[in-house]
């Protein structure tokens, strides 16, 4: 789950990392109270989940109240990306001496947590990894024993910070890597991480993306839950509790085990066809899961056939095609269905299934043979 | 031969109750033929659950049936301690089925494992578990579309598509000497390179079926271990060719950033390495079958 910029810089201030001070704003009254207590000048800047938002007019400077208004005014309801504003952040702006970048995530290969620190931050760090990757100081930190405040100052030297600055980005570093560990992040990113003339390090920017798995032992998340940037579809999907992933195909996509419902899409495309989703149902097919499934899959317009591809190894085809045939009693589908089942009691599944085989029901003995029907019945 | 469990492995189930996902899947492990020697819950030692000896701890259940191997499918919550009581207990075979486990508890236990415990193995989490077909079943795997004898190994990153792969084989009469399956999780315990590096020492199996998925880069890396240390034909299936990238796709490994980690990217490092890579599971199963026949 990925957090904007205001609620990222929220949970740094948990952890005891600086930032700039300031508020959210949904009204430019609201924007302009924000800026009266942060102090000006003040910088207003678009709360969207997808970078470039400087470039697209997301992010202004204003010195008084009148500015705030007339930029508040501008970037509120204003479309970055297809991501359309709808809450601004107004922090005090700070003057900037020196731009860092700072993050930790996980390295999968070395199955360690990777720290990168560069002296070069504010710009497109993908860049400077790629023209000048020994800008970047990194460091893997063993998860078991963490980040000492030695091997940050280590790696800030490392890093070549300067010098006013190495004492204070090592402790924030610190408190970083903290926020990532116990904050259950998969990425904690501070780009940039600023020096002012003053000499003070703080954050001015958060990306911070947290790893779902780890919600149970955070109440507080719930706060975070965010659907509006949400496809309406998959909201729904959400709703009943299904893994589903909107896309701009005609065939529509059930099948159980997120690897199946990966290698159906493959098929679908190999045939000729697009899918209109991904959908995995999970290990236990039954006329839950499965009614849930084509409801969702059946409020899509552009849906024109309807492709069910089940292996069942616990969950025998038999209790599928039962599953299956409950469901469609249930739901009054308006694409034509194509099945493959196959795998434990694929006999007895289909047998059950026999009776009530239609022009709009219909059985494929293999994956490829049922996605071929799928996508001429999608482009009939 | 099989790799990592065979017909003599003992087997506890960590966390059996009378309504656990251990007792469930520990029930059908057992009635396929594998040793089930006991289950651990801290609250019934002693009790005996369908059959099952419950003990109070995995290190007291290692004590009184020499159990060498674990099966966990507890709650992401207890999952990573679970798997540090059974390598404190010493058992040299972890199974842990367990989906949704933190990230950070999985960094920790996985390093944990390599610096206080390396004769240890732990396979998943997030993986439907092993099988070596007639000899040893740990996991959810069904056993009924295993065929026992070989010469294929399987290892494979997805569940549903391992058991595509399993049917595809045994459907032509084509047998497992065993079947992986590592799971999609950011730290897996076992990846493909254990399981290639095992396959290539067992003398039953002759060829090896690899099924991996988007993201990450094990499948690269298993490409260039192929290229510099395998003799055995190999066949491969990549799925996620049409996953929009950034889309998390029900498993955490099963994401893509940028460019790499895509299954174009995987298909060509493979191909390059001499694997046979079939565009979907059907073909793969079909490029396996040749491969298998072109061996007699």
């Amino acid at each position: 789950m990925d957090l904007y910029e205001y609620q990222g810089k929220q949970y740094f201030a948990r952890f005891g990392i600086p930032t700039s001070l300031g508020g959210v704003a949904d009204t430019v009254d609201e924007a302009v109270e924000q800026a009266e207590a942060a102090g000006y000048p003040v910088v207003v800047k678009a709360q969207v989940k997808v970078g470039g938002r400087g470039k697209a007019g997301g992010v202004k400077l204003a010195a008084d109240a009148d500015e705030v208004r007339i930029h508040a005014q501008n970037i509120l309801g204003l479309d970055i990306k297809g991501h359309v504003v709808k809450r601004l952040w107004v922090e005090h702006a700070s003057d900037i001496a020196k731009e860092y970048y700072a993050s930790f995530t996980l390295d999968r290969p070395a199955k360690l947590h990777l720290g990168m620190l560069s002296a070069e931050g504010g710009v497109e760090i993908e860049e400077v990894a790629q023209t000048n990757p020994d800008a970047i100081a990194r460091i893997h930190i063993d998860p078991v024993t963490g980040l000492s405040e030695d091997a940050a100052r280590a790696w800030v030297d490392r890093a070549n910070l300067d010098p006013e600055a190495r004492d204070q980005a090592a402790t924030l570093l610190v408190r970083l890597y903290h926020c990532y560990v116990e904050g259950d992040c998969d990425l904690a990113e501070i780009n940039p991480l600023i020096l002012t003339p003053e000499g003070k390090v703080h954050a001015l920017d958060a990306k911070v993306t947290l790893d779902e798995n780890a919600s149970f032992r955070h109440p507080e998340w719930e706060e975070y839950e965010d659907d509006s940037d949400v496809d309406p579809r998959e909201r729904m999907a959400k709703e009943k509790g299904l893994n589903y992933i909107g896309l701009q195909g005609t065939v529509g996509i059930i099948a159980n085990g997120a690897g199946l419902a990966m290698s159906t899409l493959d098929v679908v495309t190999q045939v000729g066809g697009e899918a209109a989703n991904f959908l995995d149902i999970g290990g236990g097919a039954n006329a839950d899961v499965m009614a849930a499934a084509l409801e969702v899959i059946n409020a899509d317009p552009a849906v024109k056939a309807i492709f069910v591809n089940i292996f069942g190894g616990i969950t025998r085809v038999d209790e599928v095609a039962k599953g299956i045939i409950e469901a469609i009693g249930r739901v009054s589908l308006s694409s034509p269905v194509v099945m493959r089942l196959d795998g434990t009691n694929a006999e007895q599944g289909r047998a059950l299934l026999a009776d009530h085989l239609s022009d709009t029901l219909i059985a494929e003995p293999t994956m490829l043979d049922a996605a071929r029907r799928a996508v001429s019945l999608a482009t009939a | 031969m099989s790799i990592f469990v065979d017909e003599t492995t003992k087997v506890v189930v960590q966390g059996i109750s009378p309504t656990s996902q251990g007792l469930y899947h520990g029930l059908r492990n057992k009635a396929y033929g594998t040793k089930i020697v006991g289950g651990t819950n801290p609250k019934r030692g002693g009790e005996e659950i369908e059959g099952i000896p419950v003990f109070a701890s995995v290190a007291e259940a290692v004590k009184e049936t020499g159990a060498t191997a674990s099966f966990i499918s507890v709650p992401p919550r207890g999952a990573a301690d679970a798997i540090i009581e059974a390598a404190e207990a010493g058992i040299a075979f972890i199974v842990c089925i367990t989906e949704g486990i933190p990230a950070q508890d999985e960094a920790v236990a996985y390093n944990r494992l390599v610096e206080e415990f390396p004769g240890t193995r732990l396979l998943g989490p997030n993986c439907p578990g092993i099988i070596s077909p007639g000899k040893c079943n740990i996991g959810i795997t069904s056993g009924d579309i295993a065929l026992p004898g070989g010469p294929v190994g399987i290892v494979s990153r997805s569940g549903t598509l391992t058991y595509q792969a399993l049917h595809e084989l045994s459907q032509q009469g084509i047998g497992q000497t065993t079947c992986v399956g590592i799971g999609g999780d950011p730290v897996p315990g076992t990846n493909f390179i254990d399981c290639l590096a095992a396959f290539e020492a067992d003398p039953e199996t002759k060829a090896v079926m690899l099924i991996g998925e988007i993201g990450g880069s094990e499948e690269e890396r298993a490409a260039e271990f192929i290229a510099a240390n395998m003799n055995k034909p190999v066949a491969a299936y990549i799925a996620g060719v049409t996953a929009p990238p950034g889309r998390k796709m029900g498993h955490a490994g099963a994401i893509i950033s940028g460019t790499s980690g895509t299954a174009q990217a995987k298909m060509e490092a493979l191909s390059a390495a001499g694997v046979n890579v079939a565009e979907n599971p059907t073909e793969c199963g079909e490029k396996m079958v040749e491969i298998v026949r072109g061996l007699a």
